[in-house]
């Protein structure tokens, strides 16, 4: 589409400016402020300069936290995106079991954070819980609170569970905008099913993709309220994530200078790798786009 | 504001982020920056390069403060350099 | 028919943990710590009774859907005009202002939570529904100019032109053929903004006292001094879920066509 070269755009823009500045801005600067310092109320304080930077970076606890962190993104966004690809792809197309399944498939997406938590606390557990219940009785010694392994797999199930449906419902739209004439074209064509699904189906899949991704990566990346009903961050502290230990930090401990350069580290990885998807993905996007100009 | 608990340090820090920005719209608005192949690995604008080096610069401070010795000026000069290389080569 | 038992089975695995908690929203606790059992022997609505007639657990609801519905017309209101600009017109700084904004939607609320407690503290919004609107807004606001751009941008720009030389004022065509254009978009927006606003715990539980807590923050008390009431808790749960549900059915036409438009 050919855009209008304008600065009007400006006073559009304006009302969004704002609000943000207001809510992200202000805070965040707020943040660097309390990162150089060491703030015991607002008129007792002291210069600290690098100091807490240095300290955090080197703290062996906050290095594993990010550690796990980028296994954990990593692990739920290669099972949630197939899965969810392969659920969008089984949905029905028309008529009630459409909408039936639309509305089952998002019910896990509408519920708050911490419920899911403790839905899952209730599921696994061994004594009232039937899925904890059930694993027991199959024979398998199953304790999240001693068993590091078994928490992970919990935690990863959970999130899967949560966040699949996001992923299948927003590649269920991406493919409900492929006209019929093209499933047409591929029978008439006698094409695979894999072929339809590699030539028609996944390239219009992928600018859904992009958004499913990027947000399930940042939000992923931002997890806190349900390891944090479901484990407690345990056992240890092998399912403590960032957001966790940086809450335990800040509200917890009241260690507002080192909580505040924790958050600035964090927040500028969270930066740099969405960055890179980001360009990655756009400029992917732009070189298809210039290619197909290019063809016809 | 004492909230806030400002510090001359990050006022300074902030102006000159500010400086910068109001700095490159003025810069754009009379001659516009056209998107160009440097030796990053994309095609970039003004302030893509800007942003990028930014936030390289910020990965090589907390480099420097994290894991070596040398005071945080130093990763500031370096950094200076690596921003203007950036900004005409990139 | 192979893809049938393939979404039949992923949905009933879906459901199972929702049905775990519903089946122990009916139990008394003691039903619920004895024998394990698929239906409630014991069929009691004592802990549905309980929250609904105890103000300082109903009124978390009502609180966490004030704030919801303020956030969601706060977020539409200032990004409907965002997200046309950003689809109509190129100016200087565009393209890093939509990026900033995505920004913020990576930013971690545990970044934000002390911060925000202070700045709306000094102000004088602490523990007030607004506060939380407001910032809730730190990341709905990005993600609704995200998703309203895509859908603006699949309008073809000659309806504007057409408008215009039809002798329309901007914010006549804006609101009386624009925004019925782009229904199905606001729709799936609204149901994006409604589910992270509804979901969030930190922000929210950070941000009020008393006055306007939220009922996933009400929630964690229910871990009491003698064990947890597993019987209340399923029953807050499930009273949670529910208006999830009603915002699901009412958008489903949307959501499925949703995306569809720019995007792809």
């Amino acid at each position: 589409m050919n855009k209008i070269e304008s600065n009007k755009g400006w006073l559009f823009v304006l009302p969004v400016f704002i609000v943000v500045a207001f809510s992200a801005v202000i805070p965040l600067m707020t943040v660097v402020n309390y990162s150089v310092q060491d703030v015991f109320d607002a008129n007792t304080r002291f210069f600290t300069g690098t100091e807490w930077y240095r300290t955090m970076l080197n703290d062996p606890q906050l290095q594993g936290a990010l550690i796990r962190q980028f296994i954990f993104s990593f692990t739920i966004l290669a099972i949630e995106v197939p899965l969810g690809i392969m659920v969008a792809l089984m949905m029905p197309k028309k008529g009630w079991q459409a909408s039936l399944s639309l509305v089952l498939v998002s019910l896990p997406l509408l519920i708050p954070l911490n419920v899911v938590g403790t839905i899952w606390q209730i599921f696994t557990r061994t004594d009232i819980g039937l899925m904890g219940w059930g694993v027991r009785e199959l024979g398998y010694a199953y304790n999240i609170s001693r068993n590091s392994g078994d928490a992970w797999a919990t935690i990863i199930l959970m999130d899967v569970w949560h966040w699949t449906p996001l992923i299948a419902l927003l590649c269920y739209s991406g493919l409900r905008a492929i006209p019929e004439a093209y499933y047409q074209a591929a029978r008439i064509d006698r094409a695979s099913r894999w072929a339809v699904f590699r030539y028609i189906q996944l390239p219009k899949l992928t600018n859904v993709l992009v958004i499913g991704v990027l947000i399930r990566f940042m939000d992923s990346f931002m997890i806190y309220a349900e390891p944090f009903v479901l484990t407690g961050g345990g056992p240890g502290s092998s399912t403590t994530f960032l957001s966790q230990a940086l809450t335990a930090m800040a509200i917890g401990q009241f260690d507002l200078g080192p909580a505040a350069a924790f958050s600035i580290i964090y927040f500028l990885i969270i930066l740099a790798v969405s960055f890179v998807f980001y360009t990655t993905i756009m400029h992917m996007q732009k070189d298809k786009t210039t290619q197909k100009t290019g063809d016809s | 504001m004492n909230w806030m608990v400002w510090t001359l340090p990050t006022a300074g820090f902030f102006s000159a982020i500010a400086v910068i920005l109001a700095g490159m719209t003025v810069w754009q608005y009379f001659s516009p920056s056209i998107e160009r192949k440097g030796f990053l690995p994309i095609s970039t604008t003004r302030g893509d390069r800007l942003f990028i080096g930014l936030l390289t610069s910020a990965f090589f401070h907390l480099g420097m403060i994290g894991f070596t010795e040398f005071h945080v000026l130093v990763a500031t000069a370096l950094s200076v350099v690596w921003v203007v290389v950036l900004m005409r080569w990139g | 028919m192979k893809s049938r038992i393939g979404l039949t089975i992923y949905l009933v695995l879906l459901i199972l943990p929702i049905y775990w908690l519903v089946n122990m929203s009916f139990k008394t606790n003691q039903e619920i710590l004895g024998a394990l059992s698929f239906f409630p022997n014991n069929f009691t609505l004592d802990n549905y009774q309980r929250i609904l007639t105890d103000p300082s657990w109903y009124n978390g609801y009502i609180n966490s859907m004030t704030y919801v519905a303020m956030n969601m017309t706060i977020s539409l209101l200032v990004a409907l005009p965002a997200a046309y600009a950003f689809s109509r017109y190129k100016f200087v700084g565009d393209k890093h202002l939509f990026f900033w904004l995505l920004t913020n939607k990576m930013a971690p609320p545990a970044v934000f939570a002390l911060p925000f407690f202070q700045l709306y503290s000094s102000i004088g919004l602490f523990d007030t529904h607004i506060a939380v609107a407001l910032a809730h807004c730190l990341f709905n606001v990005a993600l609704a100019v995200w998703i309203l751009e895509g859908f603006m941008s699949g309008v073809p720009i000659e309806i504007d032109e057409t408008a215009y030389i039809d002798g329309y004022k901007f914010w006549n065509f804006f609101l009386k053929i624009y925004i019925p254009l782009i229904r199905s978009g606001i729709g799936v927006t609204a149901f994006f903004l409604f589910m992270f606003s509804w979901i969030e715990l930190l922000l929210a539980r950070t941000l009020t006292a008393t006055e306007s807590q939220p009922i996933q923050a009400i929630m964690t008390r229910t871990a009491g001094a003698s064990g947890i009431d597993w019987g209340l808790l399923s029953a807050a749960g499930v009273l949670t879920i529910l208006p999830g549900i009603f915002v699901i059915y009412f958008v489903r036409n949307h959501v499925a066509k949703g995306f569809a438009l720019g995007r792809t």
